[in-house]
């Protein structure tokens, strides 16, 4: 439970994070809250020979509105969010999803962007991400470029960040109150053995659904969006289209819950979901 | 080095345990700048410049911290491996929410593990403790 000895270096600005990432490459790590990257460590799955802790950077740690836009800083801790009364009006899916993240402890330490850029296939935020259609914001050494929520998840620990970039923030619509996040979570670690995130936007009748936990890779509930477009959200429009919500899926087997055991919490949570999103309307 | 070690082993405050080292347990718990945190997965490095409290931080000159005291008279620990991360984790949950429900309480304190599983007594001492603190504001 001691980690192998590693360089640490604390950089202040960001180009002087893109610097050492630069210099050092595949043998560094990123260190945002450590909850990911620490407990790795820990049991030596990780090993790099270079830790870059971007906890002294300024600016990285925020929840503002830009230009109709909710900008979360990508080393904003899951506590800051669930208790932003900014998010609670504006964006309320995020509130929602924090506080079921693991346990106080560890939400005060953990960070968005650090639970974004590691990809645990059962980490919570991929849920909302996607039924939010967010945008990643990372830093590179030519400037920032944006990642869209379909893109950003490439495979199982993989995404669209490339080995010198940074995540910086996560851009999120403004939304009504009219979403919610349902998950079965495993029942030590707290994390999602399958959690369904949904988001309805009423005046176009259309909803959008991002599931984790139970794939390789966070998916939207494509089938069950496109039963539901342009439809009332009642009882049995929920019911007829839920059952869809992991078609074309190939739910992860481990010893938490087997694949089939997967797929039926699939629909169950995009059930429980879209009930109460759908009440909320 | 992780703040945990740190603590034990440098400040030699060993009031602060080790109980799973896998960031589930709490019995680490400290508090950062005032926030609960598990010490076995933050480095010390992280906490250069923070204010650290651990559980010998929390009584005041001799006088038992509120929660100490209601841990103490409602019998809220049996071995006292995870009471210091237990009352620690009760200061941040009182400072955010100083009148909670049990609901709250127990939610509160999924973080920390009990294997005496005494956790009625726990919830009512921090439910005891609150009424202590908002007693002592209206006096003060």
């Amino acid at each position: 439970m001691i980690p192998a000895t590693f360089d640490y270096f604390r950089p202040e600005t960001l180009d002087e994070a893109a610097a050492l990432l630069a210099q050092h490459g595949e043998d560094a790590k990123l260190l945002a809250g450590g909850h990911s990257l620490l407990p790795s460590m820990k049991l030596r799955l990780a090993q790099p020979r270079v830790v870059i802790d971007l906890g002294r950077i300024p600016g990285l740690n925020s929840i503002r509105e830009s230009s109709g836009k909710i900008v979360v800083g990508a080393m904003t801790t899951h506590r800051e969010i669930e208790l932003s009364s900014l998010l609670a009006e504006k964006c309320p899916l995020l509130p929602e999803v924090a506080t079921q993240i693991g346990d106080v402890q560890v939400r005060n330490r953990g960070t968005i962007g650090g639970s974004l850029a590691h990809a645990d296939p059962a980490a919570d935020w991929p849920a909302a991400i996607l039924a939010l259609e967010a945008e990643m914001v990372v830093f590179n050494r030519g400037g920032e470029r944006r990642i869209a929520a379909e893109e950003f998840f490439v495979d199982l620990f993989q995404t669209a960040i490339q080995p010198d970039e940074i995540l910086v923030g996560i851009r999120f619509p403004v939304t009504s109150r009219a979403v919610a996040y349902s998950k079965s979570a495993q029942k030590a670690s707290g994390f999602a053995i399958a959690g369904a995130a949904v988001v309805v936007h009423a005046r176009n009748r259309a909803v959008r659904i991002g599931i984790t936990g139970v794939s390789a890779r966070p998916y939207r509930a494509s089938a069950t969006e496109k039963g539901l477009k342009g439809k009332p959200l009642t009882q049995e429009a929920i019911s007829a289209a839920a059952v869809s919500a992991a078609d074309g899926i190939d739910p992860l087997n481990d010893i938490h819950a087997s694949n089939e055991y997967r797929r039926h919490l699939a629909l169950v949570n995009t059930l429980r979901a879209l009930e109460l999103a759908a009440s909320r309307c | 080095m992780l703040l945990v070690h740190f603590l034990r082993d440098t400040c030699v405050l060993t009031g602060t345990h080790v109980g799973c080292e896998t960031t589930l347990c709490g019995a680490c718990t400290v508090l950062m700048e005032g926030k609960a945190v598990k010490s076995c997965t933050v480095l010390a490095v992280q906490a250069d410049g923070s204010e650290i409290t651990t559980i010998e931080g929390v009584a005041h000159n001799g006088d038992l911290h509120p929660l100490q005291q209601s841990f103490w008279e409602c019998h809220a620990l049996q071995c006292g491996y995870c009471t210091p991360g237990m009352i620690l984790t009760g200061i941040d949950l009182l400072r955010n929410n100083p009148k909670p429900t049990r609901e709250e309480i127990a939610h509160g304190l999924e973080g920390n593990l009990c294997r005496c599983t005494g956790y009625s007594h726990i919830i009512d001492a921090i439910e005891s403790a609150a009424q202590k603190i908002s007693k002592e504001r209206q006096r003060a």
